[in-house]
């Protein structure tokens, strides 16, 4: 995508201002800037004028009672909701200053730009080796060798190839959980995308595997423009640089992680973080 | 008395009723099975598979109505196979919510309940009445009639077996709508696909009604699809109904072979799709 041209400069500032969030300098590059999105099932609106900005190579975590729409959110980055009628989203999503929520946009071009991983592991039927050669195959014509290698540091990366690389003919569908959950990250970076997107990645894993996917956000995160939706406010604490608190679909606080936990400026949110309700 | 027994005695009596229901179809199963192999047996011999159904009082076996029955499952198969998947593919992963996909989806429930004879009649008026004569291809044309929408149907019941996460983990990949569905949900769904194919071979193959109206029955040996063709089910109830004893005992092999066929075509699909399951 193209460089921010300046009004999506002047836009990404302006929505610095509508959340009412101050971030302290050095200030991350900002990699997508949501702006006033609203969006609907049907006539249910579950998110309310949601304005705030994604760093690039920064975490940042969603958190939020069940239904505050964090994942309706999430999933409005990479428009996966337009698989089903009646869904639908307002405002504008700029990412390197494209608003990717205008009509007319490719849609898999956007997706194969904007990974996402699931809260319940997803592998395809297929053998670990073709689960990651799928996307890659999907838009490059590559030959073996180099899908071999691509497969490879695709696992690599996803902190799973030395419990693979024997089995990379075997069924996905084979591994436990926590491994099956590493090869969907793996998955959704060796399409080498732009931002990643995670929803409640470790939500339904062991305490082990949960650490392990927290240890492969912290590395992956110096390459990519990191999103995760959380339920476990520990994990918020410990893997993100920004924290969004989210509540009844509205946008309720926005900041650095450090600061929203030890000093919130929102009673909602200190209410959140420490248990009150929620 | 205490609620703890009164859930007992509940539970035994759901419990003994279930199983003297299932002991009840079972029964009739097996006897069904018993008396097609006990009168069958006798049947199964080397002239079954190598001369040709015979004029009553002489010698004989059922090569040509094999081969007829064979033939035409087999094109009724390729024709309705490949229809009814994209059908019940249309249904399950394009029509969700709409009008005219519940409309569709109620027209195949009707014909997949649809009298076989009805469709016979339809094809003999379709076609053996315009070409003037019957004919194999009318045959064929009729048992597809009957395989599309039991293949429709399973197609359509296994693909939305397929969890939606699987469709959003491939289309999150940037993968175009048509390859999520053959990529990954046929993938997902294929056993099920395979058996549904299955069940609606194993429905053809001993389907009479259809076949009397339209490819009829031939004495001889013939491979002309434009001319009438001799096939099991036909064959079995013109041997069965006559007073002949010979033809008799020719038509309860015929019940069995097709009995047996069946079992080891659903055996077959079994092993290839779980051995093509565990490949992958």
């Amino acid at each position: 995508m193209s460089p921010p041209t300046a009004a999506a400069r002047v836009a990404m500032s302006s929505a610095l201002t509508v959340t009412g969030a101050a971030v302290a300098e050095p200030m991350a590059p900002q990699k997508a800037v949501i702006r006033n999105v609203d969006f609907f099932y049907d006539k249910f609106r579950a998110l309310k004028n949601v304005s705030l900005p994604l760093h690039d190579k920064r975490v940042t975590a969603f958190i939020g009672p069940s239904g505050c729409g964090k994942s309706t959110l999430l999933r409005v980055l990479n428009r996966i909701y337009e698989l089903y009628p009646g869904q639908r989203a307002t405002g504008e999503v700029l990412v390197d200053g494209e608003n990717i929520l205008a009509p007319g946009l490719d849609l898999n071009l956007l997706r194969a730009k904007i990974g996402m991983v699931f809260q319940k592991p997803t592998p395809f039927p297929m053998s670990i080796y073709d689960n990651i050669a799928f996307g890659i195959r999907l838009y490059d014509k590559v030959s073996r060798s180099v899908l071999d290698d691509r497969v490879e540091s695709a696992l690599r990366r996803a902190a799973i190839w030395d419990e693979v690389k024997d089995k990379l003919r075997q069924s996905g569908l084979g591994l436990s959980g926590g491994q099956q959950q590493r090869l969907c990250i793996a998955r959704a970076v060796a399409v080498e995308p732009e931002i990643l997107l995670l929803d409640e990645p470790a939500s339904a894993l062991d305490p082990l595997s949960t650490q392990r996917i927290e240890e492969l956000i912290a590395e992956l995160k110096s390459d990519y423009c990191i999103a995760i939706v959380t339920h476990n406010m520990q994990q918020a604490a410990r893997s993100s640089d920004y924290t969004a608190f989210m509540y009844l679909g509205e946008l309720i606080e926005f900041d650095e992680t450090e600061r929203m936990f030890t000093a919130p400026k929102q009673k909602q949110t200190e209410d959140y973080i420490t248990g009150r309700f929620g | 008395m205490d609620i703890y027994t009164r859930r007992r005695i509940a539970n035994s009596t759901v419990m003994s009723l279930s199983v003297l229901a299932t002991a009840f179809g079972v029964l009739w199963l097996v006897l069904v099975l018993w008396t097609l192999l006990e009168n069958g047996i006798a049947a199964i011999t080397p002239a079954l598979f190598s001369e040709m159904t015979p004029p009553p009082g002489s010698t004989g076996g059922l090569l040509n109505a094999i081969f007829g029955s064979v033939v035409m499952t087999l094109i009724a198969t390729l024709v309705g196979t490949p229809t009814g998947v994209l059908a019940g593919t249309f249904l399950a992963e394009y029509s969700r919510g709409s009008r005219f996909g519940e409309v569709v989806r109620f027209i195949n429930d009707i014909l997949l309940s649809a009298p076989s004879i009805i469709v016979g009649l339809f094809v003999y008026e379709l076609m053996v009445v315009r070409m003037g004569h019957f004919s194999a291809w009318a045959g064929a044309m009729a048992l597809a009639i009957i395989v599309v929408p039991v293949v429709v149907r399973t197609t359509e019941d296994m693909l939305n077996l397929v969890p939606n996460a699987l469709r959003e983990a491939a289309a999150a990949l940037g993968s175009p709508k048509w390859k999520v569905i053959v990529m990954v949900s046929y993938r997902a769904a294929i056993q099920g696909m395979v058996t549904g194919v299955m069940l609606a071979v194993a429905r053809i193959a001993g389907e009479t009604a259809p076949l009397l109206f339209t490819a009829l029955n031939n004495q001889f040996w013939s491979v002309d699809l434009n001319a009438p063709m001799a096939n099991l089910p036909v064959v079995i109830f013109q041997f069965a109904m006559s007073p002949y004893a010979d033809w008799q005992v020719l038509a309860w092999g015929g019940a069995l072979l097709i009995t047996i066929t069946v079992l080891f075509l659903n055996i077959g699909a079994r092993i290839l799709t779980s051995w093509s399951a565990f490949k992958q």
